[in-house]
């Protein structure tokens, strides 16, 4: 055997190692996407145009209390998401206003208009980038739920719009509850009531003789009634500006309250618990309101001081708290989520999948090697090894960069295959041709792969052309049928023009070949 | 073992039928798609698609009646081997989606309405809940990546070959891909995403194909230089005919088992990808070898009576 030949063989045979390597045990090794596995797929959109009024709301609403004591009469009115207007200022007090402003002006622009009015304006790149950071937050918190749901490799990441997000779940069967846990607000403010409760809202607003001040509002919530006595809903009057909210907790885990019913415990961390001792400790005797998502769920009295530790009643089921103090300690959404899309597969019908599929190919695949056989004789197993080689090639790849296997993927390999076999009736079609022309079999498979390697050449690239934009364009299944497609022609390549040549010259070099079985 | 060996079929005299034959079967394809419109599935179109799976034998007017309060065009149609007593549930998008939160509530309706009825115990095995947002945004998309692989394809054959060939190439393209979708609202199958990959697919299919005889042309017009384009290009075509037949052939039964085999899931694709490899090595003999012709015109003009005659004797020369 020729030297080079042997080289060229211990080539091929390292790389079907290195590939069977890679893939063994291929359960473990090749990851199954979701319509295969079963499981979820949620593309989610970020309300961002909450976040940058939350910003208008808070800077508002800090102005406000600032200015009923430094400037009683004046008033603040948020216009839009991005805007609020000061009014009725009096000229003489227009300096005081300034300087009270002059912390927000890296963030609103100020201008004045006529009658001591002045409109302050979110600055464009200021609400870009609080648009970004909240889509960039709300992932994040979202990765943090799903980790601690305990789902195995779960995606999450950004989709294709700006403001779109993408989980995928795999394995995961209760809908429903994954969608509560990752869905969730969970923004928890603590916040002094002024009255209430009351049984609706007209009431409450009737305390008020129907006007209820700016620094007030009035949120529902569930009336604390003994135990096995059914809630109604009823209406506090509290204070617009939380004492401590949800940003400032340490810690939060499921507990019993003392009539053995589940709720969610809290801790606040040092700087929220200073600020809350302090707070309790001026306000004893008066209630406070536990919300959460605008929402009162209790409104304990204040007995004494209270340093960091809550606790949250609610009707709550175990699981429901266990939920409730998950999302309280992986952090409140910046933004309202809504579903755009909600893709679920049950594993019944993700295996039902892999068998047809599997199936299918493994048909299609017998049927193809037994026609190449009947046509191309001993040729034709040349053709079998170089195909089997590409899928070994196909799979050790898809395994080391961790692709995912979805049902277009079988379809994909079904294709390589295809590929794979063109590759080799091209040559043989040509091997044939070029023997006829009188020369020696030697010549003829020169010749044969030489003048075939272009066309490979330019049919591959031209197909790879047309995979890369199915890549590109693709969401989860498409994208698994580009790769794997991808992946198989490169290895097409490889297989068909390298490994099959070498068989060639290893059968032509044993022998003195005068005719050959093509 | 040979078969079409040493093939002498004069395919380019051929031409002007085979593309009456495609313009007929396109321009009906069009007028059944500007008629009944384009069967968008659920990823373009929005909406609710849910496969339910019951644990007794269920007809589809039981089925049907209990859902007979929830408003739109409903498709309920069995999915899969009726053994498997499964049947698909698809509603239209509703007014109020672009709400997000009622995504849901048409998949729920028909929970509700299916416990409600005496249809039995049910699971739903599989639900699929698509906003118009994301619908529209596939829209654009699917339309986007098919233009641009074309234009990609185009170019490349432009680079390596000639452009009167691309143009050939590209006219062979769109031609299967309107055939193909010709031929889904014949059979009345959904486009589906999985259906735009299968056509993507035989956009590169049909490329490949069209690429194996443009190349022996161009190797031939080397060897040839005396014989007309056309003698040249037939020519061509027969010398390939013998790896077009096979390829397309092993390429055809090998997706006729996915269809057959693979499952509901795989079925559009399977049989977008059987008309497509049809339509593709069809178009790639008859089509794109003729505008090719046609566009370089000038060459090709005169020895028309020539070429019947010369075929065979282009052959030696390559």
């Amino acid at each position: 055997m020729a030297k080079n030949l042997r080289w060229k063989l211990l080539i091929i045979v390292g790389v079907v190692a290195l590939a069977v390597y890679a893939f063994y045990p291929p359960d473990e090794r090749i990851r199954l996407g979701l319509d295969l596995k079963g499981g979820v797929h949620l593309v989610l959109r970020v309300q961002t145009e909450d976040a940058v009024l939350l910003e208008t709301q808070t800077t508002a609403d800090r102005l406000r209390e600032q200015l009923r004591a430094e400037i009683p009469g004046a008033t603040v009115t948020v216009v839009s998401s991005t805007e609020f207007r000061v009014e009725n200022v009096p000229s003489d007090k227009d300096q005081t206003l300034r300087q009270l402003v002059a912390d927000t002006e890296t963030i609103f622009n100020r201008s004045s208009g006529a009658g001591g009015s002045y409109t302050l304006t979110m600055r464009p790149n200021i609400a870009m980038q609080l648009r970004d950071g909240a889509v960039t937050q709300a992932l994040q918190t979202i990765e943090r739920r799903v980790n601690e749901l305990g789902v195995a490799e779960p995606i999450v990441a950004r989709h294709s719009g700006a403001d779109q997000i993408l989980v995928q779940l795999p394995g995961v069967a209760d809908v429903a509850r994954a969608k509560e846990v990752i869905g969730k607000t969970a923004l928890l403010e603590l916040k002094l009531v002024e009255q209430g409760p009351f049984s609706d809202e007209a009431a409450a607003r009737q305390a008020y003789s129907g006007n209820v001040p700016p620094d007030l509002q009035i949120l529902p919530g569930t009336s604390e009634g003994a135990p096995g006595e059914r809630p109604a809903t009823v209406y506090y009057v509290v204070r617009r500006v939380p004492a401590v909210t949800g940003r400032e907790l340490r810690n939060s885990r499921p507990t019993l309250d003392e009539n053995g019913r589940p709720a969610v415990s809290f801790s606040l961390n040092s700087e929220g618990a200073t600020r809350f001792g302090q707070f309790t400790q001026n306000n004893v005797g008066r209630n406070l309101a536990i919300v959460l998502d605008n929402r009162v769920f209790s409104a304990p009295r204040i007995e004494e001081r209270i340093n960091d530790e809550g606790r949250i009643h609610g009707n709550f089921t175990q699981q429901e708290a266990g939920d409730l103090s998950l999302v309280l300690r992986s952090g409140a959404l910046p933004a309202n989520l809504t579903y755009l899309e909600e893709r679920t597969v049950g594993p019944s019908l993700g295996q039902e999948s892999i068998r047809a599929g599997v199936m299918a190919s493994i048909g299609g695949l017998l049927f193809v090697m037994l026609f190449i056989l009947a046509y191309y004789k001993l040729a034709g197993v040349n053709a079998m090894v170089s195909i089997v080689v590409n899928l070994m090639i196909l799979l050790g790849l898809m395994a080391y960069i961790g692709a995912t296997m979805t049902l277009p993927g079988i379809a994909g390999f079904i294709l390589t295959i295809g590929m794979g076999v063109d590759s080799n009736v091209l040559i043989f079609e040509r091997i044939k041709e070029e023997l006829q022309t009188a020369k020696g079999a030697r010549q003829a498979v020169a010749a044969g792969f030489d003048r075939v390697f272009l066309t490979i050449l330019d049919t591959h690239v031209a197909s790879l052309i047309a995979a890369a934009f199915l890549f590109q364009f693709g969401t989860g299944p498409i994208r698994g049928f580009a790769m794997t497609l991808t992946i198989g022609l490169l290895s097409n390549v490889f297989t068909a023009v390298f490994v099959s040549r070498t068989l060639f010259e290893l059968v032509l070099s044993r022998r003195q070949v005068a005719k050959l079985s093509i | 073992m040979q078969i079409l060996h040493n093939t002498n079929f004069n395919f380019i005299r051929w031409r002007w039928h085979a593309i009456a034959l495609s313009s007929i079967v396109i321009i009906a394809g069009i007028a059944k798609m500007a008629t009944t419109g384009l069967p968008l599935g659920i990823d373009f179109s929005g909406g609710t698609l849910m496969v339910v799976k019951f644990e007794q034998e269920v007809r589809e007017d039981t089925v049907r009646s209990p859902l007979s309060g929830i408003p739109g065009d409903k498709v309920i149609q069995p999915y899969g081997d009726p053994s498997e007593r499964q049947w698909l549930i698809r509603l239209p998008q509703s007014g109020a989606a672009e709400q997000g939160a009622n995504l849901e509530q048409g998949a729920q309706a028909v929970v509700r309405a299916l416990q409600q009825s005496n249809v039995g115990k049910f699971e739903v095995i599989n639900q699929e809940l698509v906003g118009p947002v994301i619908g529209r945004d596939l829209q654009l998309k699917g339309i986007y990546a098919t233009l641009a692989s074309i234009l990609g394809i185009t170019a490349y054959i432009a680079f390596r070959f000639r452009f009167a060939f691309a143009i050939g190439a590209i006219a062979a393209t769109l031609h299967d891909i309107l055939v193909t979708l010709a031929f889904l609202t014949f059979f009345n199958y959904d486009l589906s995403l999985n259906v735009v990959a299968a056509i993507l697919t035989i956009t590169g299919y049909s490329v490949n194909d069209t690429i194996v005889i443009f190349d022996r042309v161009r190797e031939n017009l080397r060897g040839m230089r005396r014989e007309s384009l056309e003698t040249i290009v037939n020519t061509s075509v027969n010398q390939t005919l013998g790896r077009t037949v096979i390829t397309a052939g092993t390429t055809f039964l090998a997706v006729l088992s996915l269809f057959t085999f693979g499952g509901e899931v795989l079925r559009g694709f399977a049989f977008t990808m059987l008309v497509g490899i049809v339509s593709g090595t069809y178009s790639t003999v008859f089509i794109a070898a003729a505008i090719a012709i046609i566009l370089s015109g000038k060459q090709a003009r005169g020895r028309t009576a020539a070429t019947a005659k010369t075929a065979t004797g282009g052959r030696k020369a390559s």
